[in-house]
């Protein structure tokens, strides 16, 4: 374990922090960042099994129709799911850059792009309610069969989720902006990122098991 | 408007029983009693700045002990009340509704708001000072752990005297839990509590697995930790991933509830097994959670008392690391008879054998490290020694009961119920009163009296036999459980009536353990070195109780049983204090935070609850504020200055 | 030159650079970024013209898409989510693996519990 954080008693690092010879970026750097890392990616797997456990019952209760809407009829129409898929992929790709932007210690960079994820993150909520809204008004709703149920509770637990983190986001862009690129910062940025990847893969999930399976069957 | 009000008040507070009157009446005066008296005593301030905002692993653990403690005579008082129901036959000391809704509270209560709170009592309290740290890798969310489940416990525990307990079992099986034939906000105070209370024990297997992962002192290598920490390494990697599937049965019965869905009706295609299945995803890894730091406990108190170190460390580690892995492999044999394929059965009839192995290796250990020791007979032994011979019992009828055709003879009966109450009662509870009265001194200074813990210990063990073993028959001879009463010909009454006997023998045994602790507060050998088992890991080496920091300089550790090698060198921390110049101490600061956010979790839990719907909004609305805020912090820690931590060193007479 | 307009693109103004963790000075241009975000986008239209496509039964099918979602979680984390980094031995990596390995058993013996019929037997 890199002794030289945690036995500066003072909070300032002496030397550049180092694993096995290499240095450290700067997110492990303060004293809790590498505790605050490694727990996130502890959430991440317990968010992991909330929506395995999701997936479980869509995948048992998927054909249970009780006569009405099947999967295949209801996403026939590509066009909306793929259109969210893209952007979603694309704001993963720009909140990358986010990063990159911090490792090269370019705040305005960092702040754009971390702008722009918002933006998408903005628009795949916005498609996303927009087909949940169309779905009510034609009478496919929630409540109508256990199919839908497990339809809406996943895609909308996955459409929660990234609200969230859009929120969280922006609180993190304000705080960027006031204090610009630190071991703080930096730490925190890390970790909401690694919350929008995880995001994205759960997506790539739904994308295949919720609608492809729909397109295929 | 008056007429509008009765009604509303008739339907709001549980109503027609003298018994929640008489509850009432003693909910009202106690908390009137507490506020008379923190006022009187100008105690506001200080219990706010002291306990309500703390964020030191030590308050928090002793908050979760007492709230563990208050829970067991609730869930105590709960048992006692069945078995004065089902003492003889066609009684109606109890109705049915009755009957149903205390079985519910009852076995919600002793499994989640009190083993759960007992574990993370403990865990708290001995794991950073095991591992040589100054506290645990979150201290914040530590304290939202806490307040957490304080306040989903609160909330589950109001519904007997407000809107209406639940009634469908502790575990809540659908479909009699939805809503045609569940109306009521008794089922929504089981969801909500269960939910809000769930998210802070994700938190805790969160911290303790980082802070055992990153914040052991310089030179305790994984292999060098505690056999205590290990179990709670153990214990958290399965709430990490159990509570999860917790977290999803909850909400989707609440989704089906709250907006018509059908998951889990018998109409739309809902599928009620389906819960079962998550459930008990859930259900089963939960007793491992509870069951493996009691067997982390016993190794700890094991080796200690025995003058010797634990016999096969290694084997230890890695059974107490299979256990956790194949919990995962067992979780249908809970519902063998609901009619999955012989495939499925045989599949985690089998597994739930084989996770009988690695307890056995344990079970022999602890035998072999005690074998040839001088072992000393206190309180702490006494428990383990009971807690060995009750769970080795207790699992081996665990083992019959994975035969799957035995199960489907016994599934449900009263053999069943004992089994449980043998690995729970047996096994866990008494793993964690072992724990409780080795870790008494470090938390309060003060040892329990033995005399009285002795008197506790036998009325309470003899009486779990007397009370269990009969059960055991009960449920040979057909008695299924939840009746609320049985016809006089069935030839179930003398086993009922002496369960019942033994039932009170345990509530006597509690009775004296309550008279121990107030006994002991004033007249308790008072622990003047801080080791007074001569113990052998680190937590023994600090005053009793620790200081703030914990340690003033963290010592360097070399071998296993760090202290016991420590002292066998003549080394202490005195010496360290001597050798080493004191330094600014980094600490986190206390925080409001966590409970009012707990509070708020709270106020949007009953809305919900009573499906008013704009508090539950103002609720979640109060959640997602305190969370900006939180995630707005950037300082939220201070240093003593190192002159302080000197003082504080002298005065405790360590410098 | 090309490349040093791509870097101009990316990093312009940045006085000093974050190390990486091979020791290197992070690089100008976020190579590994793009050739993530192109494979994803590759994964992610391969199985959706696959399933248009209606060429294999659906066990075939799903089974193809499951490894190529499998091979996207592969992608995010290496070339997004600096998957291989870390100040101490690789719990994060362990955590993650036995989380895959739980929901693998917990959504597979869902399934196998739930679908059943227990007269076919």
């Amino acid at each position: 374990m890199s002794t030289a954080i945690h036995k500066s008693s003072h909070g300032s690092v002496h030397e550049s922090p180092k694993y096995k010879g290499k240095v450290l970026p700067l997110e492990y750097t303060s004293h809790e960042g590498p505790l605050n890392i490694l727990g996130f990616w502890i959430f991440l797997a317990t968010d992991l099994i909330l929506f395995g456990c999701l997936f479980a019952t869509y995948f048992v209760l998927r054909t249970h129709v009780d006569g009405g809407v099947t999967d295949k009829e209801l996403f026939d129409n590509i066009t909306g799911f793929t259109a969210e898929t893209v952007i979603l992929l694309t704001s993963s790709f720009t909140s990358s850059l986010a990063i990159f932007a911090m490792r090269n210690n370019n705040k305005k960079r960092l702040i754009g792009w971390l702008i722009v994820t918002v933006i998408l993150g903005l628009s795949f909520v916005g498609l996303e309610l927009r087909e949940f809204i169309e779905y009510y008004h034609e009478g496919y709703t929630m409540s109508r069969s256990a199919f839908l149920s497990g339809f809406f509770t996943l895609v909308g637990t996955h459409g929660c989720h990234v609200s969230l983190g859009i929120i969280w986001m922006i609180s993190i862009i304000t705080q960027i902006a006031r204090y610009g690129i630190d071991a703080i910062n930096a730490r925190k940025t890390f970790i909401i990122s690694l919350y929008w990847h995880f995001l994205d893969i759960v997506w790539v999930f739904i994308f295949s098991v919720v609608y492809l399976t729909g397109v295929v069957s | 408007m008056l007429d509008r009000l009765k009604e509303f008040a008739s339907n709001f507070f549980v109503t027609g029983e003298p018994m929640i009157y008489m509850s009432d009446v003693a909910i009202v005066l106690v908390s009137l009693a507490i506020i008379f008296t923190l006022t009187y005593f100008k105690k506001w301030k200080w219990l706010w700045r002291e306990w309500i905002t703390t964020v030191d692993h030590k308050r928090i653990g002793i908050m979760y002990l007492i709230s563990a403690l208050l829970m067991l005579f609730r869930g105590g008082v709960d048992a006692l009340l069945m078995r004065t129901q089902l003492a003889l036959p066609n009684q109606h000391f109890l109705d049915a509704q009755h009957y149903n809704e205390i079985f519910t509270t009852h076995g919600t209560i002793m499994i989640l708001f009190m083993a759960m709170p007992f574990i993370f009592a403990l865990f708290n309290i001995a794991v950073p000072l095991q591992l040589g740290a100054r506290d645990v890798a979150f201290p914040y969310l530590n304290a939202i752990s806490f307040w957490m489940f304080f306040f989903g416990a609160l909330l589950f525990n109001l519904s007997f005297v407000i809107g209406g307990s639940p009634d469908g079992g502790w575990m809540s099986y659908p479909p009699l839990t939805e809503l045609p034939t569940d109306p009521g906000p008794g089922e929504n105070f089981y969801l909500l509590g269960l939910q809000i209370s769930g998210i802070g024990s994700i938190a805790t297997g969160i911290n303790f697995i980082v802070t055992i992962l990153k914040m052991r002192a310089p030179g305790m290598k994984l292999m060098k930790m505690p056999l205590f920490c290990w179990s709670v390494l153990a214990s958290c990697i399965v709430i990490i991933f159990a509570f999860p599937a917790l977290t999803i049965a909850l909400l989707l019965l609440m989704i089906d509830r709250m907006a018509g869905a059908h998951f889990f009706t018998m109409t739309g295609g809902g599928n009620p097994m389906m819960y079962i299945n998550l459930f008990w995803i859930w259900g089963h890894p939960e007793v491992y959670i509870v069951i493996l730091p009691a067997f982390g406990i016993l190794s700890e108190v094991v080796a200690t008392f025995s003058r010797k170190k634990i016999f096969g460390y290694a084997s230890m580690v890695a059974s107490l690391m299979v256990i956790s892995i194949v919990s995962y492999f067992v979780w249908a044999h809970h519902y063998f008879v609901m009619g999955a394929s012989a495939g499925v059965n045989s599949f985690f009839g089998v597994a739930s054998m084989i996770i009988g192995i690695p307890t056995g290796v344990k079970i022999f250990n602890w035998i072999f490290t005690m074998f040839r020791g001088r072992v000393r007979m206190t309180l702490p032994i006494y428990w383990t020694m009971a807690m060995i011979t009750c769970f080795a019992f207790g699992g081996m009828t665990g083992i019959m009961l994975a035969a799957v055709p035995i199960d489907y003879q016994v599934h449900n009966s009263y053999f069943l119920i004992a089994h449980f109450h043998q690995t729970l009662i047996g096994g866990v509870v008494f793993g964690l009163l072992a724990g409780l009265y080795y870790w008494w001194p470090k938390m309060f200074g003060f040892k329990l009296d033995e005399r009285l813990g002795k008197w506790a210990f036998w009325f309470f063990n003899i009486g779990f036999y007397v009370c269990f073993m009969p059960q055991y028959a009960l449920g040979f001879m057909g008695m299924t459980r939840r009746v609320y009463t049985y016809p006089a010909d069935a030839g179930w009454t003398s086993m009922n009536f002496t369960s019942t006997i033994g039932a009170y023998m345990m509530g006597i045994g509690f009775i004296f353990m309550v008279a121990q602790i107030l006994y002991s507060i004033k007249y308790g050998e008072r622990d003047l070195t801080g080791d007074p088992w001569d113990g052998r890991t680190l937590e023994w080496s600090v005053p009793s109780p620790a200081p703030e920091y914990n340690f003033a300089h963290i010592p360097e550790v070399e071998e296993r049983d760090a202290w016991w090698e420590m002292k066998q060198k003549g080394q202490s921390l005195v010496q360290l204090n001597h050798q080493k110049p004191f330094e600014p101490i980094h600490m986190p600061n206390n925080s409001g935070r966590p409970f009012i956010m707990s509070l708020f979790f709270f106020i949007a839990g009953f809305g919900l609850v009573f499906n008013w719907w704009w508090m539950g909004a103002v609720g979640l609305l109060g959640v997602a504020v305190t969370l900006i805020l939180r995630s707005q912090e950037r300082n939220d820690s201070h240093y003593i200055p190192a002159e302080e931590v000197q003082r504080s060193e002298a005065a405790l007479g360590r410098f | 030159m090309g490349l040093h307009l791509l870097g101009r693109l990316f990093d312009g103004g940045g006085i000093m650079s974050q190390p990486t963790m091979n020791g290197n000075k992070a690089p100008h241009v976020p190579m590994k970024n793009l050739v993530g975000f192109l494979l994803s986008l590759i994964l992610t239209f391969a199985a959706l013209g696959l399933g248009l496509a209606h060429v294999m039964s659906f066990g075939m099918v799903m089974f193809i898409i499951l490894i190529l979602a499998v091979l996207q979680i592969v992608v995010q984390l290496y070339f997004f989510m600096h998957f291989t980094e870390s100040d101490g031995p690789r719990y994060h990596i362990i955590g993650l693996a036995i989380a895959v390995i739980f929901v693998v058993c917990i959504i597979g013996g869902s399934i196998w519990v739930m679908t059943f019929n227990s007269q076919a037997l």
